[in-house]
């Protein structure tokens, strides 16, 4: 756990960065920092690993109170991941990673091994592992960093806007990725961004401060969604908050109709309705046909209209709502875990589905830190 | 003129005995081996303290604007002012240092350059992987500056090679003693012949010294090839379900 304790920091020109934060970072979960550039959220995450030393105010991790630690020793036990990756260029991907492993004293052969390991765990390409950083994409560059920082499994990694200088689709990719293996690794992470959308994505805990580095709401993200504590977080959390807010409501049991279907190269048969269901071979749907446009001949990959998106059934509202709006049918694919179609549904038995859930209670004794993680069960 | 050349580097006395051009190619090495060792032991470190803490970068313009200093002037100035030292010291002491003084700025520069121009997110994330000061400079920073060290050294060793020609002049060796004796005599093979070598070792050294360069920084620096293509296998999007939905279309 890592505790702010009335953290400020004042920079020797007079700004203030960070004002007065007093914030909790609970053991095995992401606290997200997001706010406008300019609100000290990048200057607050330097200050746990003590890049930037504060001017007042203490940070502790498990008990202990980061001033008193030797600087190199406490930055060795946490993960650091930065905008641009900042791996050193003239070392090879394998080496990039085994710096701290390194400074730690391991033994060539187990960096080595290590360093291979978590090549794989990040999703890169063994034959990777002798390049250098500048053959590598963005996104590459990234999942290298990422690799780097959980070399010695620090217990803590500290993020500053890893994400935001690589390509949306590969963005949605590493962000993905990332949660997949904090699943598997339970690090307490504190996570920079300026990104709400990312910040409601990946934070169990999303704090959001204010310009002039003081903070304006911390709480899990449907409730954030649900009871901003004033104006300026309303308008940051933005205005599809309502719909987004759906993408923590898990779907109930919807009301599923089995759907016709045809196999891609195939003939569609008689024309039940203006829209038919394609799949593979696999029950996997493909996309759309309108069997009128067919005729009488097998089902071509051109004729699909793949606008639809799938919803999982164990997904979210807001998964199958998307999946209904985007149909071109008006029918919402569902897929099980497979992938494999289990049927449709319409998206106004999605919205009696959402009128049915319950959003989450707002906490008036405490507008500012009401719906925050609750960490009462650990030791301060 | 070449006829009159090559009969000069063709007659044996040209090179035999003590002031041959074997001997004097050795007495020009030395003097530009000992200026280059004189002048990185001070301006290496120098450059390296200057770009690592960010202090005292006046010294860099300071050195720079020795570069206007005459070298003909000072060594003269200096051999007057050292001439009470004993034996050839009186001529090589105050040589080696006009010449260091010329080999300080670009090795100075190149030094203080290379560590200044290390990307700023490498250092930050040094540090913050929690290496020491030291560990940054010598991990990180030197390895990254060193193509622009280098080039510092080898543009100084260049100076010197052709510079070290006025030694002859306060009476020393070196290739120099042919042009400066070749032009007394208005001999001006020899002259000429002293100017080719000069030229001659001045390539040698830089082709040398490319060949160093290209052994000491890593491939991942100077962009060479070090087996397989560059960018092969891509963050292409991979068709793994997302956390809820899945678009339709096959990506691309």
């Amino acid at each position: 756990m890592i505790r702010f304790d009335g953290v400020t920091k004042q920079f020797p020109d007079g700004t203030v960065a960070v004002d007065d934060l007093s914030l909790t970072a609970p053991t095995g979960k992401i606290t997200v920092l997001v706010g406008p550039s300019g609100c000290g959220k990048t200057t607050s995450l330097r200050m746990v690993n003590r890049m930037i030393e504060p001017t007042r105010g203490a940070i502790v991790i498990d008990g202990q109170d980061t001033a008193r630690m030797d600087q190199a020793q406490l930055r060795r036990g946490i993960g650091y991941v930065i905008q641009h990756a900042g791996l050193f260029p003239h070392r090879t991907v394998l080496d990039n990673i085994g710096t701290v492993p390194r400074l730690l004293g391991w033994d060539r052969a187990r960096t080595r091994e290590r360093s291979r390991e978590l090549l794989e765990r990040v999703g890169l390409d063994a034959r990777l592992a002798d390049r250098y950083p500048t053959q590598l994409s963005g996104g590459q560059q990234q999942r290298v960093g990422v690799a780097r920082a959980l070399a010695a499994d620090p217990p803590i990694m500290l993020m500053d806007e890893p994400f935001s200088a690589v390509d949306p689709i590969v963005r949605d990719q590493l962000q993905d990725e990332f949660l997949r293996l904090q699943d598997e690794l339970d690090k307490t992470i504190v996570f920079v961004t300026h990104d709400i959308d990312e910040a409601i994505k990946l934070g169990d805990q999303v704090a959001v401060l204010r310009v002039g580095g003081s903070l304006a709401q911390v709480a899990e993200p449907a409730y954030l969604l649900a009871h901003p504590a004033d104006d300026f977080v309303a308008d940051f959390v933005g205005r599809d908050r309502g719909y987004r807010s759906l993408q923590f409501q898990p779907s109930p049991r919807l009301p599923l109709r089995s759907e016709r279907t045809v196999v891609l190269g195939e003939r569609p048969g008689e024309a039940g309705s203006a829209w038919l269901l394609v799949v593979d071979e696999h029950r996997h749907p493909v996309g759309w046909v309108e069997p009128g446009r067919v005729g009488d001949r097998p089902v071509e990959d051109a004729d699909l209209h793949r606008g639809g998106t799938l919803a999982r059934a164990d997904g979210t509202l807001r998964g199958a709502l998307d999946a209904a709006l985007s149909s071109p049918s008006r029918r919402g694919v569902v897929v099980d875990d497979s992938g494999a179609l289990i049927g449709t549904v319409l998206a106004h038995e999605v919205l009696s589905a959402i009128e049915d859930t319950d959003r989450p209670e707002r906490d008036e004794r405490d507008p500012v830190r009401g719906g925050a993680v609750d960490v009462a069960g650990e030791q301060a | 003129m070449i006829a009159s050349l090559l009969s000069w580097f063709t007659d044996a006395e040209t090179w035999a005995g003590e002031s041959g051009i074997g001997n004097r190619l050795l007495e020009h090495l030395w003097y530009t081996l000992a200026t280059m060792v004189v002048a990185m032991v001070l301006a290496v470190p120098a450059g390296l303290w200057v770009g690592h803490t960010g202090h005292a970068r006046w010294l860099v313009t300071v050195a720079n604007s020795l570069r206007a200093v005459p070298t003909l002037g000072l060594l003269l100035a200096a051999s007057l002012w050292l001439r009470t030292l004993p034996g050839d010291l009186a001529y090589v002491v105050p040589s080696i240092a006009v010449l260091a003084l010329l080999a300080i700025p670009p090795v100075l520069a190149g030094t203080y350059g290379g560590i200044e121009a290390v990307d700023p997110a490498a250092r930050d994330a040094a540090y913050g992987v929690g290496m020491r000061g030291r560990q940054v400079l010598w991990q990180v920073e030197v390895p990254n500056a060193l193509p622009l060290i280098l080039s510092g050294v080898r543009s100084a060793v260049l100076q010197v090679v052709a510079t070290a020609t006025i030694a002859a002049i306060v009476g020393l060796g070196g290739l120099g003693r042919f042009i400066i004796d070749g032009l007394a005599l208005s001999d001006y093979a020899q002259a000429g012949g002293g100017a080719l070598l000069v030229a001659v070792l001045a390539l040698a050294l830089e082709g040398l010294l490319a060949l160093v360069q290209r052994r000491l920084v890593s491939p991942g620096l100077s962009g060479r090839p070090v087996g397989g293509s560059r960018k092969d296998d891509e963050d292409a999007p991979r068709e793994e379900p997302g956390e809820s939905t899945v678009d339709l279309r096959t990506p691309a």
